[in-house]
């Protein structure tokens, strides 16, 4: 997206002021309003200075794509327009982003499934698209319902992965998003996730700078990898392409590749932290030797669990993880110190995060780590019930919970 | 931008490569009149290559390559297969993605390219077999003319799965015996040329490469009618030698002997394509 200075101001081509993503992020006055997850989204792309989006219906993110179609009209997007499925979809996003352009889209469970071929090619290509992953159940049975099992699936694509708990989070991380994955030294895709219809359709208070300010706009030269415009020097592969060819050179190319990306994700880390403030988040007592460790709706849920357990004079405290991919290792070890009770809360049937965190603590941590509760296919997760584990497992009798 | 991209640091000239070098001062830059005539005197967009001996789609290769009006901005996106082989010998800009979604990436790339650069002229061209543009791809290939997104797509026809090792297409001949036919095919060839102007293409070809003449001129038609009014489809005929049983040499027979029947020349152009194609032809470049 082209720039435009007048009077030392820099605008986009929206026509908003330019400004750091410090500025924006943790320095602008900033208003309450009272709106959905898809209402979120829409006021972050309205600040990002988005080249382009494209769409592909589906419950529960289309209500965001909506959105952004209404922010292409008003001329906050460039490029903007419905592919055929969600495989069509990805593959034009990864076009836009190839040419040079800021890109963001979203989908939802079966959606991410006829998508996935191109996630990993968004990573190998080292295009910094951005994807909002409502996350719904998978079929079959036939479910529309929350459940984020897709996430267990996206674990090992390429791409990073950050968590938000409520529309404030992927507000903030929307923007953030785009700042950290085009670090030149990262670039890299980022999907940054939400439990769908917990947050996505419920309204709640969120905090929002002001709509005439936005991001710097995404510079493709500082890209690591020559962008397809015909601008620069393409690759030059005249020579003895590696592509395709049997040999032991070729194999190691590819698996440096790919070693490549996972390094990528892991140097987002410094930039992550700044924008996030922080790879997680705690909550609670902080000597409470029982932990939830959680991410999205189960992190807010698991808070309220904690009121509840205090009134049975139970201590406990959260670990929020903000992102999955770099996951936050040395933080929850940290984290975890002088924890007994390890409780991992999940939406989704296979516990994805629980073999996360097992993974991480294995040797550094001797506190029992239970998988539970979860839910899964729909259900809800109230914090009665979170709070009932914990109850269980001290012998305490259950007074007022359920 | 321009062909300045080519242009090699003075510095360094002497420690390039003789092809590199040859693309600065021996290719031909900046002219729309470029053809298959320069094809001996010049220095051709693509570097060997690494298909068959005698393969016809390598000369398919050459001949696009060669006619391309605006190489200094042309995009191409191809797809897996055995044109995959040779994308990485190509001069310009080339995308691989996946298996299929070659017209969905060449979407996005034309119209960012548009939005990024609203006063230039930037060409998509999709290259792809017949598998990835009308069997895996079939969806992406169709959707984008639905859309009427400003690219050309041009099909090379082999009649097979050829980089897998001869398996059946939809576009094989009824009857053909391939592997996972080996009963023979059971249904017809895809009329995919009719298929295209069905689907909205302004401009559709199908041809063998057995006259590079005409592969040009059909190329610079479709190029400039995509650039101007909506997608344009052509078909080449381009027989893998392998796996009919042919040899090195006997490609362009083959081909020669397909024009007299089911690749005859045939050509269709809306009347929008018309007057473009007319224009182009006054000015001197087709």
């Amino acid at each position: 997206m082209q720039t435009v200075k007048e009077q030392g101001i820099i605008y986009n081509r929206a026509g908003q002021r330019v400004v750091s993503p410090d500025y924006l992020l943790f320095e602008a006055p900033r208003t309450k309003h009272f709106m959905t997850g898809s209402e979120a989204v829409k006021e972050a792309v309205k600040r990002a200075s988005v080249d382009a989006s494209v769409s592909y219906p589906i419950t529960p993110q289309s209500e965001a794509a909506h959105l952004i179609g209404e922010l292409w009209v008003e001329g906050y997007v460039g490029v903007y327009f419905r592919g055929e499925s969600e495989f069509g979809v990805m593959s034009e996003v990864a076009g836009c982003a190839l040419a040079g352009a800021r890109t963001i889209t979203t989908t939802s469970g079966p959606g991410t499934l006829r998508a996935f071929e191109n996630f990993p090619m968004w990573a190998g290509t080292r295009i910094p698209v951005q994807l909002v992953l409502m996350a719904r159940g998978v079929n079959a049975p036939l479910s529309i319902q929350p459940d984020n099992l897709e996430v267990g699936f996206l674990l090992d694509t390429g791409c990073m992965i950050w968590y938000a708990e409520n529309a404030q989070d992927l507000f903030d991380m929307i923007l953030a998003g785009f700042v950290v994955a085009e670090q030149p030294s990262v670039h890299v895709p980022i999907i940054t996730a939400i439990d769908g219809f917990f947050v996505s359709h419920t309204r709640e208070a969120i905090m929002l700078p002001p709509e005439d300010i936005a991001l710097p706009p995404y510079n493709p030269y500082r890209a690591p990898m020559p962008v397809i415009d015909a601008e620069v020097p393409p690759g030059r592969f005249l020579r003895d392409p590696f592509v395709m060819k049997s040999n032991y050179i070729s194999y190691a190319t590819h698996a440096s590749w790919q070693w490549e990306v996972r390094s990528a994700i892991e140097r987002s880390r410094p930039f992550a932290k700044h924008y996030l403030r922080g790879l997680t988040e705690e909550f609670g007592d902080p000597d409470a030797d029982i932990v939830f460790v959680a991410c999205g709706t189960a992190a807010a849920q698991s808070k309220e669990a904690v009121r509840l357990l205090e009134d049975e004079g139970v201590k406990a405290r959260v670990v929020k993880l903000k992102t999955i991919r770099p996951f936050p290792i040395e933080e929850l070890r940290q984290a975890v110190k002088g924890a007994k009770y390890i409780f991992v809360p999940e939406f989704n049937v296979v516990g994805w995060l629980e073999r996360e965190v097992r993974r991480y603590l294995y040797g550094h941590s001797d506190a029992e780590i239970i998988g539970s509760p979860r839910v899964a296919g729909g259900m809800t997760m109230p914090a009665e019930v979170i709070a009932k584990e914990v109850l269980k497992l001290t012998g305490k009798e259950v007074k007022h919970v359920i | 931008m321009s062909y300045k991209i080519y242009e090699i640091n003075e510095d360094l000239l002497d420690v390039m490569p003789q092809e590199i070098r040859d693309l600065q001062f021996k290719a031909t830059w900046g002219n729309p009149k470029r053809g298959v005539m320069d094809l001996p005197y010049s220095k051709e967009l693509i570097e060997e290559h690494s298909l068959c001996a005698g393969c016809p789609e390598s000369m398919a290769l050459r001949y696009i390559l060669a006619s391309l009006p605006n190489p200094e901005d042309t995009i191409i996106v191809n797809s897996t297969g055995c044109t995959s082989l040779v994308f990485p010998h190509i001069a310009l800009h080339t995308v691989h993605s996946l298996f299929g979604n070659q017209n969905a990436v060449a979407s996005g790339i034309k119209r960012v390219l548009e939005w990024r650069f609203p006063d230039k002229v930037k060409d998509v061209v999709v290259l792809a077999g017949d598998g990835a543009t009308v069997d895996i791809g079939l969806d992406c290939t169709l959707q984008s003319f639905f859309r009427q997104e400003k690219i050309t797509t041009i099909c090379f026809d082999n009649e097979v799965y050829a980089n897998t090792g001869g398996q059946e297409s939809g576009l094989t001949v009824k009857g053909h015996v391939f592997k996972m036919a080996p009963k023979g095919k059971q249904w017809d060839k895809v009329p995919m040329w009719q298929i295209a102007i069905d689907s909205g293409c302004h401009y559709v070809a199908r041809l063998t490469v057995s006259s590079p003449k005409r592969v040009e001129t059909v190329i610079k038609k479709a190029i400039y009618v995509a650039r101007e009014v909506g997608p344009t489809y052509v078909h080449l005929y381009t027989p893998c030698i392998l796996e009919i049983g042919l040899n090195s040499d006997d490609g362009l027979d083959e081909m020669r002997q397909r024009d007299k029947e089911r690749f005859a020349f045939f050509e269709y152009m809306t009347d929008a394509a018309k007057e473009v194609i007319e224009r182009k032809k006054e000015e001197g470049l087709i």
